[in-house]
């Protein structure tokens, strides 16, 4: 367990950054962006993997669940970045057109 | 090995931050997803080299099941429909965390009584996101109907008490040793929860409710990896749930309304109490060929899309439309509102797949001005943004509203399928005012019908 003070510390900078990071996205950019900060928390297939993989192979709960889990969280990863990487597409797309 | 794992944690971490920030400017949002991606693959391969890992042909099959499922729909799906997929990916995202807290909560005894709450915690979130998202997605598709499983009234009280049995139940969960069926009840109450909570919301406030979910995967991605000692998953998650909840507050503002009342006051789900009899005058249908005239020799027209446009898939006719008439020197500009569509930014994106430059395009406080000048406003399937009853009707739901003022133009000329209320179910008394005109019919064959009526001159 990463020290309960130091947790707390990283959930705050990452809590101001993100506040930062989106607070000058212009209206234009917050579907996509919607949909990028939607694929950055597929970094649940991380854990989900390590809770399969650490999973009781003799616990067939234990196991259906993080299954389970590991599908519903690389669902998340790629459909993602195939919806994003498709709408920013388009944004290449059209200004080159112009 | 662990040095290495948490090396390429780290490097993914600043790579998810870096492409939000790249994302975030249209010139270099393309290179954003990418460097995101990098990060995430980094991430994901790393993982599969962690201590004391098993299971490992279980492992890839979901992965391989997971990602090819999403890959295909996601290819698959039409650009209109991106907002229920976004719907459906952050709620898989979130029944994954609600998974993990299911597993640590099951493996009990090893873990202390703080690790075991904040399991609990992310589990809810995620689980109320998964189920919450699943039932969005159906609404936004129409499979599931409008309207609550409750009365109006009763909703608040059993949200709230809903809300007190899961908090209790957790409680009792995380204090005594975790029995299976306790744990079991507690995640299916709280999808019952993500269900009671989205069924009565519906209408305009669906792009805020989408956000908001966003937001809460963020979070219970955050816990887990509280829970998992990762790094990663805590600052990727509390980005996005810090990003989201700012995006969230964003729209709400947008729309006037506070999140509480988005979340318990309904809107949509109760007939409207203004009667089609009270209104003033009447709805004045109009010709395409008429409204062409009316457009080619006008000298400012402001189109106003919504998700109609969508729909219909109207925005490339309505773009050569707008290229036809500015040829006759006509001004031509559109008029977005924050909320038009079911995502923020919806419209902005369905223009640009177009071909519409980003300087033709405007916010409302930039537009709104401009309104008294503009001969035309030519509405497009749009219709709560522009309901002149947000600014005057005290007992109207949508009261207080920010709209687009398109009923100050000079004519209003309105694109729409049929006579009915738009997906909220709130009347719009612009339809009846003296100086606007119906055109009735599908979006993109009117657009023909207007270009095919501009060549003609």
């Amino acid at each position: 367990m990463i020290e309960g003070f130091v947790a707390l510390y990283i959930f705050m900078l990452a809590a101001f950054t993100g506040y930062e990071v989106i607070s000058r996205v212009p209206v234009i950019l917050h579907t996509p962006l919607m949909s990028g900060s939607n694929f950055v928390h597929g970094i649940v297939l991380v854990g989900a993997m390590v809770a399969l993989g650490k999973a009781d192979p003799g616990s067939s709960l234990e196991l259906a669940i993080g299954f389970i889990g590991v599908i519903l969280a690389a669902g998340n990863v790629v459909g993602g970045y195939v919806v994003t990487e498709r709408m920013l597409e388009m944004f290449k797309s059209s200004k080159k057109n112009k | 090995m662990n040095t290495l794992i948490q090396i390429a944690y780290f490097s993914a971490a600043v790579l998810f931050i870096l492409g939000l920030k790249r994302m975030s400017s249209p010139v270099t949002a393309r290179d954003g997803i990418v460097w995101a991606g990098v990060g995430m693959g980094v991430a994901i391969l790393i993982t599969f080299f962690w201590d004391g890992m098993q299971n490992y042909l279980l492992m890839i099959t979901a992965i391989a099941i997971g990602s090819g499922a999403a890959w295909v729909s996601g290819k698959r799906v039409p650009m209109t429909a991106m907002p229920e997929m976004i719907a459906l990916y952050n709620g898989m995202g979130g029944g994954a965390a609600a998974a993990i807290g299911a597993v640590e909560l099951l493996k009990g005894e090893t873990h202390g009584f703080v690790v075991l709450g904040l399991a609990a915690i992310g589990g809810a979130i995620g689980a109320v996101s998964f189920s919450g998202s699943l039932v969005a997605f159906g609404k936004l598709r129409d499979l599931v109907k409008r309207g609550g499983l409750f009365p109006k009234d009763k909703q608040k009280q059993i949200n709230i008490y809903v809300l007190g049995a899961l908090a209790a139940l957790g409680l009792f969960m995380v204090i005594g040793k975790p029995f299976v069926v306790v744990i079991l009840a507690f995640f299916l109450l709280a999808l019952a929860f993500g269900v009671i909570m989205t069924m009565p919301i519906g209408g305009a406030d669906m792009p805020v409710l989408i956000s908001l979910y966003n937001a809460l995967t963020g979070l219970a991605v955050a816990f887990e990896g509280l829970v998992l000692d990762n790094a990663a998953m805590i600052i990727a998650g509390t980005v996005v749930g810090a990003a989201g909840t700012l995006l969230t507050q964003l729209m709400a503002k947008a729309m006037n309304r506070s999140l509480t009342n988005v979340l318990f006051s309904g809107l949509g789900t109760v007939e409207t109490q203004i009667s089609t009899e009270a209104m003033a005058g009447s709805m004045k249908a109009i010709e395409a060929s008429d409204v062409a005239v009316m457009m080619a020799f006008a000298e400012r027209v402001i189109i106003v899309p919504g998700y109609g446009m969508a729909v219909a898939q109207a925005q490339h006719k309505i773009w050569e439309l707008a290229v036809l008439l500015e040829a006759r020197g006509v001004k031509v500009k559109f008029a977005i509102h924050p909320v038009a569509g079911r995502m923020p930014g919806h419209m902005n994106v369905l223009l640009a797949e177009a071909g519409v430059p980003y300087d033709k395009i405007y916010d409302l406080e930039e537009i709104n001005v401009e309104f008294p000048q503009a001969d035309v406003a030519l509405i497009i399937g749009a219709n709560d943004v522009v309901n002149p009853d947000a600014r005057t009707n005290k007992s109207s739901p949508i009261y207080g509203m920010p709209i687009l003022d398109a009923d100050k133009a000079r004519n209003v000329i309105v694109i729409k399928r049929g006579r009915g209320t738009g997906f909220s179910g709130v009347e719009n008394t612009l339809f009846y005012a003296d100086n606007c005109r119906m055109l009735y019919g599908d979006g993109q064959k009117m657009a023909s019908e207007l270009i095919h009526g501009v060549k003609a001159l």
